[in-house]
Parts: structure tokens; C-alpha cells; sequence
């Protein structure tokens, strides 16, 4: 079967400043991939690049949820599916949302617990709520990969759990950039260690405990 | 939180929809017609002449003129305001006259001006600085009232105020102040200008026999040469250019036509042609002079006042809308998210030449074309400021962080940027409302019957004493708009979002909340 996304020896980096080096990586369909690392370690960029190679097959959960604050929580998410209909539709729907959007819409909201919140505006929600938006635009978008940066970060412990299940119901391919470690381990098969913009480790997370992580993330409250 | 009982909340959506219902409400009042014989002919001369421009018809000294009043306007108005400014935000009395001033158009100055100083420098450089000195006092308190003050808090105990100001105030906003002054010589130009069709000797005088007598090739010309000068603003008026082109400009002043003794005039123009005609005669202590006096006022409010006030709220209302549907049209042209590199430089390069194209200008020039009614006053002034808010709303959007998954084309327009700049546009539409207002109430020189129609009567058959009176009205309807438009902009609470056109909107919104959701700033990565 063929990798659902390869890597080879990728740098990357802004106006000058180079972030990634010498990136090797290669994920195979069905693959649950949690990458963890310091802040600054290159998780984002990473994840960025990934969104860039694979626009066709990824859905992207970017950090700062980044909602239009004016539009309803369904624009918003029905915001995940709009390539997949005619302008002329997204029009109609922006003015008189169909039925079958709003059951669709209703439906990914549900799954992560906000579907009271279906015509509030987007600049209402707490961060929580907006992450959970963004989270339900990208179940909508339903695409194979999905890449998440930190997508349950605002979440406590119980609702990151279940937001993170039933993103992974969704998607046949998971890698989320986290910073919680004892999370990433419980929901991932295979974890990669950013150090410095080069992968340091790369191992199933069944062969990892949390007491041998913990050493690359001094200084870090975990 | 507003209280249950209290006014229904004002939304973005409930906004715009009573502003635009107000609109067509009205619009079956105004005269929209083409009454001109041959426009379409007309048309074709105009554009026939603007694509062959006759430079050998440029009159030098006129443009010479036009940049010299604009000069020393906006060096008396901006140290006149410089001062004002300092007390703005202690005295009242300060507000007021500020408020005064700069509600009164340049064009109303000039034809009060004119009854003292002639068709002097004089009147034209008054006609500028008096109510740019009310604009600069306003605009100037407000970049001292947002200014970092903390250099100002660790000043030591008992610094004099002056000192306080020399060396924690002004040097934290001084480029500020700059860049807004140079901006004002950009609208002084317009201004100028404009003042030449009532008959001062700058650009406009020409441009008014050239478009009357139908010779589109000179004042293609002589317009073009004007874009030039509002193109390369930047280049030739800078911090220290300015000292050196006041001087000369006082040079270069042309002489003034003889209009009598000045101090004669004014002692004519205060002593008794301002003074009411009832008052004039009548003795101030019977009781019957002032009941002519009340109905001289009651009369003139019923019979001018009140129908120009109308038409002018009318014309402003169409214009408005109009302007924001413009807006929003356009400023993805100036977007380099929607037109790319070389195509938002195209769209610029075309809003920046409506936009500098005066207003009032055009209105005269539609009217030839048109044939009378308030159409070309609707067109002038909904394409100016239409190119305005497109050009800013453009910019705007070049600088909102988009999400690395965004939408693109008409999906990008309709669910990301409109709605997000929405508020943002809806807080330049208001303030431009009070600045359509004042420029709707001018266009009464032209015919239209707004207040201006009833200024011109007045002072045309040198009743002063009702113009000035009519004058207090276009002040009080245009302070009442300005009021009610920053009432809207706390209702909608849009008030801290920039809506001047001037340079540097960045420095000065340190304390404005962001009008957008701030986003993180993730660069393109380069792979």
C-alpha cells in the first residue's frame, strides 16, 4: 500500500531562518502519529508543510482557530466543505442555509458537543467553543488526513479524550502536533520527537512511557 | 449588557438593513433624470478630449497658485490647530469652536471670506485654514489623547506641563503629526481647487470655462497635470520641504483684485451686513424689533432651512448607500489576496485617481453632461467615496491573517474577508456619512436644492445676515449627524476601529481593540 504522505530529507524555514532540517518521514494510511517537542521545536512548520504538500487528501486544524468572528458557528464550520459545492451554493447557503447542511453541520457539532451553539456567532464562543468549531470544520471536511496543531489545547481532560475520538473516528489518517504528553501517548500508535527541527525519535508510542519523554521537555510544565 | 425595556440591539445586519431601507424610502423623492439632449454625444467628446490632452494649454501660474494656498492653508490651519489641540480635551469653549469651524465647508468660507477680502490670497488661504484648523485641533487631540504614555508616567514628580509635553509627548507622536499634516496637503490640493469655480485663480477657474465651453483636450491637460502633483506628493512634500515651499509660495502669492480697503470691509461686513435686518434698524430694547427679529428667523427656517435640510439628508442618504455598495464592490481590486501582485497595483493606481479627483468637480462636470438633477451629484459623490473605503478595505484585507486552509475567489470574499471586515467597514461608512453631509449641502451651489442652493441665493443678492444664518443651520445638522454617527459606532461598538485616511493607521490603534480576532502569525514556510 502506498505511504499516505512521505517526506524526504525536507527543510524548511522562514525568510532565512531555517526551522526543519533534513526531515525523513513517511506515514502510512490509517496511522494515528502524535508530534510532541518543546515549543519552537518546529511542530507547527512541520504540520504547515504537510497541509501544503497534501492539499488534496488533508483537512488542517490550525492552532489559533482562526474563525471568521461575524459568521455563525454553521458557517463556520460548513466553511470545512466549500470546495465541494459551486460558489452559487455557498451563496445561497450563506444567505438560507439548506436543511441538508444544517443536518450535516448539526450532525459534526454533536459529535463534539456544541450543537446548542448552531447559530451562535463565532466571536461569542469561548476559546474552548471556538476550538471545537474548528475542530468540527475539519470532521466536515471529512478529508483522509487529518493534521492537527495542538487541536485540543483549551479542552480539559475529559473533553480533549472525546474530541480527540471522535476526530479520529473521522479521519483514516491522524498526526497531531501536541505538547501533552500523557495525551499524546493514549491517543496515538506512533509518536515522533521534534528536537530543534529534527526528528530525535520516532517509535510506537507503545514502546515509550512517559517517564523516558519527560527528560526532553525540561523546563516545561507537563 | 443592555436592560430589558431599553432599544433592541443594535447588529451589524440590523444596521446596514434600516440604512439601506432609509434609502430607498427616499428614493422616490429625488430627481434622478437626464434632462440633457445628447449625453451619450457629450460623452464621447469628453472622452475623445481626455485621451488627447492639449499640454500647451496648461496655465502654469494656475497650478502655481493652487499649491500655495494649499501650502500656507495648511501651515496657518496646522499650527492654529497644533494649539487648539492642547487644549481640547480641558475646555469646552475649545470643542466647540473646533466643531465649528470644521463644520462649515472650505467653499461656504470662501464665499463669506470674499465679502471681506475680495478674490484675494487672502481669502483663499483663510478659506482653508479655518476650517482645517478646526480638523487638525480634533484629529491632532485624538492622536495626543492615544499616544504611549508611559514615557509621560515616569517622568519625576513636578515637571512642568510644558516640559512634560517637550520631551514625553509631542516627540513620542511627532512623526504622527507629520505624516497626518502632509496627508491634509493631499485634500488641501483638492480643496483649492475647488475653490477656483467660485472664481479664485487656481486650477479649477480654467477647469470651469474649459468644461462650460466644452474644451475636454485642455482640461484633460490641466487635470492630469493636477494628478501628477497629488501622485508625487511624497516626493516633494516632506518634513523638510514644507518650511521651503511656504516661503515661496508667500513669494509667489498673485495679487489681490481690488476689493477696497480690508478694514473698511470688515467694519462694513461686522457692523452691519452679518447683523439680522431686523436688528439693523429697530431699537434693541423694544420689544416689537426682536418679535420681527423671531419671525425673521422662524421664517427663514420654515422656508430654507427646513425643505434645503431635507434634500440635503436625502442626496446623503442615496449617496451613502450607494458609496458602500461601490466599496464593497471594489476593494477586491486592491487586494493583492484576489488580484495578485501586478493587479491590486492596477486597481491602486485606478481608486487613487477617482479618490483624488474632486468631488465637487466632477459634480460640475456630470451636470454639464447630465443636464440638472441630483443623479450627478449621487455619482460624484458615491464613486469618491466609494474609491475611498474599497482602497482602505482592500488594504485591510491584504493584512488579516488568513488560516493556511482559507477559501479562495468569491468563497474567500463572501464567507472570510466580507464578513470579517464588515465591522470595519461599517465604522468608515458612518464616519464618511457626516463628511457626505457636509459636501451634499455644498452641491446646492450647483443647482441642486440643498442647504448650499440657499447659501449662494443669499450671498449672491448680499443678504449675509440670512446666509449666516443658513450657515448655523448646515453647522447644526452636520454636528447632529456626527453625533448620531458616533452614538451608532459605541452602539455598535465599532467606535475604536481607524476611519481616517491617512497614512499610519498601524501606530495610533495601540489602545483600539483589533478588528479582527488576532491571529497567530504563521508565515508562508519557505520549502
Amino acid at each position: 500500500m502506498a505511504a499516505a504522505i512521505t517526506l524526504e530529507g525536507l527543510s524548511a524555514g522562514y525568510q532565512g531562518a531555517p526551522v526543519l532540517h533534513d526531515i525523513t518521514l513517511s506515514v502510512e494510511p490509517g496511522e494515528r502519529v502524535a508530534i510532541i517537542g518543546r515549543s519552537g521545536a518546529g511542530k507547527s512548520t512541520l504540520l504547515n508543510t504537510i497541509y501544503r504538500r497534501y492539499p488534496q487528501y488533508a483537512a488542517l486544524i490550525p492552532q489559533a482557530s482562526s474563525l471568521v468572528a461575524n459568521l455563525s458557528v454553521f458557517h463556520n464550520v460548513f466553511m470545512g466543505c466549500l470546495d465541494r459545492h459551486s460558489t452559487l451554493y455557498n451563496l445561497r447557503t450563506l444567505i438560507r442555509p439548506p436543511t441538508a447542511e444544517l443536518a450535516a453541520v448539526g450532525g459534526v457539532l454533536e459529535a463534539v458537543g456544541l450543537k446548542e451553539k448552531l447559530f451562535a456567532k463565532a466571536g461569542e464562543l469561548s476559546g474552548g467553543q471556538q476550538q471545537r468549531t474548528s475542530v468540527a470544520r475539519a470532521m466536515l471536511n471529512g478529508r483522509p488526513i487529518v493534521l492537527g496543531d495542538e487541536p485540543v489545547s483549551a479542552l480539559d481532560r475529559v473533553q480533549a479524550r472525546e474530541v480527540l475520538r471522535v476526530l479520529c473516528e473521522r479521519h483514516e489518517t491522524k498526526i497531531f502536533a501536541m505538547h501533552d504528553i500523557r495525551l499524546a501517548l493514549e491517543h496515538s500508535d506512533r509518536i515522533i520527537l521534534l528536537e530543534r527541527g529534527r526528528i530525535l525519535l520516532d517509535e510506537p508510542s507503545s514502546h515509550l512511557s512517559y517517564a523516558r519523554l519527560l527528560p526532553h521537555f525540561e523546563g516545561e510544565l507537563q | 449588557m443592555r436592560k430589558a425595556g431599553s432599544l433592541p440591539r443594535l447588529t451589524y445586519g440590523s444596521a446596514t438593513r434600516i440604512f439601506l431601507l432609509a434609502a430607498i424610502l427616499v428614493l422616490p423623492l429625488a430627481d434622478l433624470s437626464i434632462s440633457a439632449v445628447h449625453p451619450g454625444a457629450e460623452f464621447k467628446r469628453l472622452l475623445l478630449g481626455i485621451l488627447s490632452p492639449s499640454f500647451a494649454a496648461i496655465e502654469l501660474w494656475s497650478v502655481v497658485w493652487t499649491v500655495a494656498f494649499a501650502v500656507l492653508g495648511v501651515v496657518v490651519g496646522g499650527t492654529a490647530g497644533l494649539v487648539l489641540a492642547l487644549f481640547f480635551d480641558r475646555s469646552r469653549l475649545v470643542r466647540l469652536t473646533a466643531a465649528s469651524l470644521r463644520s462649515v465647508h472650505e467653499l461656504f468660507w470662501a464665499l463669506f471670506l470674499m465679502q471681506i477680502t475680495g478674490l484675494s490670497p487672502a481669502t483663499a488661504i483663510l478659506a482653508i485654514a479655518l476650517p482645517y484648523a478646526g480638523i487638525f485641533a480634533k484629529v491632532f487631540a485624538e492622536i495626543f489623547e492615544e499616544a504611549d504614555k508611559s514615557a509621560e508616567n515616569v517622568l519625576p514628580y513636578r515637571t512642568t506641563a510644558i516640559s512634560r509635553f517637550a520631551f514625553a509627548r509631542f516627540p513620542v507622536v511627532a512623526q504622527q503629526l507629520k505624516t497626518y499634516t502632509l496627508y491634509r496637503l493631499e485634500c488641501a490640493m483638492r480643496s483649492t481647487l475647488v475653490l477656483g469655480f467660485v472664481g479664485l485663480p487656481t486650477i479649477g477657474f480654467h477647469l470651469e470655462s474649459y468644461f462650460k465651453e466644452a474644451h475636454y483636450a485642455e482640461a484633460a491637460a490641466l487635470l492630469l497635470c493636477f494628478y501628477v502633483l497629488i501622485g508625487t506628493r511624497r516626493l516633494w512634500a516632506r518634513p523638510w520641504t514644507v518650511p521651503l515651499l511656504a516661503v515661496a509660495s508667500l513669494f509667489l502669492l498673485p495679487e489681490a483684485s481690488g476689493n477696497g480697503s480690508a478694514w473698511r470691509n470688515i467694519a462694513r461686513f461686522f457692523g452691519h451686513d452679518i447683523i439680522p435686518v431686523p436688528l439693523r434698524s429697530g431699537s434693541l430694547s423694544h420689544g416689537d424689533t426682536w418679535a420681527a427679529f423671531g419671525s425673521w428667523v422662524w421664517r427663514i427656517t420654515v422656508q430654507q432651512i427646513g425643505p434645503g435640510t431635507v434634500e440635503t439628508l436625502i442626496l446623503a442618504q442615496i449617496a451613502l448607500i450607494a458609496a458602500g455598495a461601490i466599496a464593497l464592490l471594489v476593494y477586491p481590486m486592491v487586494s493583492r489576496r484576489f488580484l495578485g501582485q501586478v493587479g491590486h497595483y492596477l486597481g491602486r493606481a485606478m481608486l487613487v485617481v477617482v479618490r483624488s479627483t474632486p468631488e465637487y468637480m466632477l459634480a460640475y462636470l456630470l451636470l454639464q453632461l447630465m443636464g440638472p438633477s441630483m443623479l450627478p451629484a449621487i455619482i460624484a459623490l458615491s464613486l469618491h467615496n466609494g474609491a475611498i473605503i474599497g482602497y482602505l478595505l482592500g488594504r485591510q484585507a491584504d493584512q488579516l491573517t488568513l488560516r493556511a486552509d482559507a477559501p479562495t475567489g468569491a468563497n474567500l470574499y463572501f464567507y472570510q474577508t466580507t464578513p470579517t471586515l464588515y465591522g470595519q467597514f461599517l465604522a468608515y461608512m458612518l464616519y464618511r456619512w457626516e463628511l457626505i453631509l457636509r459636501e451634499s449641502a455644498i452641491f446646492g451651489i450647483l443647482g441642486i436644492k440643498t442647504l448650499g442652493y440657499y447659501v449662494d441665493a443669499a450671498i449672491s443678492e448680499l443678504r449675509i445676515d440670512t446666509a449666516a444664518l443658513l450657515l448655523v443651520g448646515v453647522a447644526v445638522l452636520s454636528m447632529t449627524v456626527d453625533a448620531f454617527s458616533r452614538h451608532l459606532r459605541r452602539r455598535l461598538r465599532i467606535e475604536g476601529l481607524p476611519v481616517r485616511l491617512s497614512a499610519d493607521h498601524g501606530a495610533n490603534s495601540a489602545r483600539s481593540p483589533a478588528p479582527y480576532p488576532a491571529a497567530a502569525q504563521v508565515q508562508e514556510p519557505v520549502v
